[in-house]
């Protein structure tokens, strides 16, 4: 097998039963793994909801260790849209020219910089950092604030050998308190201002909606960032190849990252909370129970990808669902996919070939399936064009 | 060469012109309002959602089916929905008019 692969573990079960089990800390989950099933249930928030608890519709579970609902994630249409619309705006930034032009001056500095060294551990000192100042243009905050970003490590919640560590949380929340009182005080041009001045439904957004905005955005574009970055190098490592044919023919990355976000699909699932008896796949899902969207089985459906096991970068078709599907696809996919198309553009001008030293493989334990979602670690030699 | 018709939300009326590419890549060149074209072309998110004018429907031909799946699931939809990262502009597409969904 070659390193940078990313195994399918779900194909038996989704051709034979279309349904994953899960037990997760006693609440256990149905996995859709069916494409069309997975998009007909994200589609459908009236039976498979997303405002249950703060936390439940997260896998693992996130119940035991916040109270503080994610916005617009866990909310139901139709404050969803409310909460959406105040924030779309701002998160299609990245379409804009002086974005794209902060975004690939972080990406330059990044890949001059790695092709200095000897060898570079790409997802500490290569992938995280990136994230991290690439979020300073998200958010428009000073680029030193990535400083203390980067300083928490690879999840805002978890952290090594503990999937669940509240305290790291509670490090994010008083950090975001802080910020969102400056904010009060000091109004400046960043994304907490602008939520200071927001309003929903005819009032100003509270602190905790404020919060929850913020700690969403950090949360969500965190690891799914930095091993989408993390598993790209290791690709290109093993296919300098796929290199060269970015740069001879730029108009294909756009499809190239469509179609790398599908591989890697970087979020395996996301839950949601059945309101009502109903079935999935002769599965008996009851009310009050758990159901999973299981996004990177069925980005691997054969019934809708050729080959859905091997990366084909200028896949012509390609209805992924690596960025979520529906109301709730993925806010920051804009951000996501612009840091995305400029690091293939920029890594396909500069770097030649890319050998992996040695690695650390990153593997979910989601119970009957275990998924190989990255790399703990990955040492790798960058190496320059004009050597 | 192709004149392509959009008519946005507000009922704005944009005619541009275009000899190769996506009909979505024009309209995104030219800031349609309601295009957005997120996933770049390749029928993933379905910004780009337009009904064609029931006259040019044998113009644009049918969706495929893996079209058809992703405007099911989408607002809006009706037997003249089509997204136009789907549509590769040609002379055939002279003369289209297409209502932008969103």
């Amino acid at each position: 097998m070659k390193k940078s692969e990313l195994p399918d573990p779900f194909k038996n079960a989704r051709e034979e039963t279309g349904i994953g089990k899960m037990n997760d800390q006693n609440d256990p989950v149905a996995m859709f793994l069916r494409h069309k099933d997975v998009r007909k249930g994200a589609h459908n928030w009236k039976t498979f909801q997303s405002g249950a608890i703060p936390g439940r519709i997260v896998v693992p579970s996130e119940v035991n260790i916040r109270d503080l609902r994610q916005i617009p994630f866990e909310v139901d249409p139709p404050q969803h849209a409310d909460y959406r619309a105040i924030i779309e705006p701002w998160f299609r930034r990245p379409l804009e020219e002086p974005y794209t032009k902060k975004l690939s001056e972080i990406i330059t500095t990044a890949i001059d910089e790695a092709l200095t060294q000897e060898s570079v551990e790409v997802v500490n000192t290569f992938a995280l950092p990136l994230q991290s100042r690439a979020l300073t243009v998200l958010l428009n905050s000073p680029y030193s604030e990535s400083e203390t970003w980067i300083s928490w490590g690879t999840h805002v919640f978890r952290s090594e050998g503990d999937p669940l560590d509240g305290d790291k949380a509670e490090v994010l929340y008083t950090y975001l308190d802080e910020k969102i009182e400056e904010a009060i005080k000091n109004p400046s041009g960043d994304l907490y201002s602008k939520l200071v001045e927001s309003e929903f439904e005819g009032r100003k957004l509270t602190k905790d909606e404020i919060k929850g905005i913020m700690v969403l955005t950090f949360a969500g574009g965190r690891d799914t960032v930095i091993n989408t970055v993390t598993n790209s190098i290791a690709y290109f490592a093993e296919h300098p190849e796929s290199l060269q044919q970015i740069k001879e023919n730029p108009e294909i990355i756009n499809s190239a990252v469509e179609e790398l976000i599908r591989y890697f699909s970087p979020l395996t699932q996301m839950g949601r909370v059945v309101t009502q008896d109903t079935q999935v796949c002769e599965h008996a899902a009851k009310a009050d129970t758990r159901i999973s969207l299981c996004w990177a089985s069925a980005n691997r459906d054969e019934a809708v990808f050729k080959n859905p096991n091997e990366v084909i970068l200028d896949r012509k078709m390609n209805p992924h669902v690596g960025f979520g599907f529906s109301h709730h696809n993925c806010l920051g996919a804009t951000h996501a996919r612009q840091l995305m198309r400029i690091l293939l553009k920029t890594l396909a001008e500069k770097v030649s070939s890319i050998d992996i030293i040695d690695f650390e493989e990153n593997i979910e334990d989601l119970d009957q399936f275990k998924r190989k979602v990255g790399f703990h670690k990955i040492n790798v030699k960058f190496n320059s064009k004009n050597n | 060469m192709a004149k392509i018709t959009f008519i946005t939300s507000d009922d704005e009326k944009i005619t541009l012109e275009g000899t190769s590419g996506s009909v979505m890549a024009l309209a995104v060149e030219n800031n349609v309002k309601g295009i957005d074209g997120d996933c770049g072309g390749v029928c993933s998110c379905a910004t780009c959602h337009v009904h064609v004018a029931a006259e040019d429907i044998q113009k644009t031909g049918e969706a495929s089916e893996i079209e058809l799946d992703m405007l099911e699931l989408d607002d809006n939809t009706n037997e003249y929905s089509r997204l136009c990262c789907q549509l590769e502009i040609t002379d055939a597409l002279d003369g289209i008019v297409l209502q932008v969904a969103k």
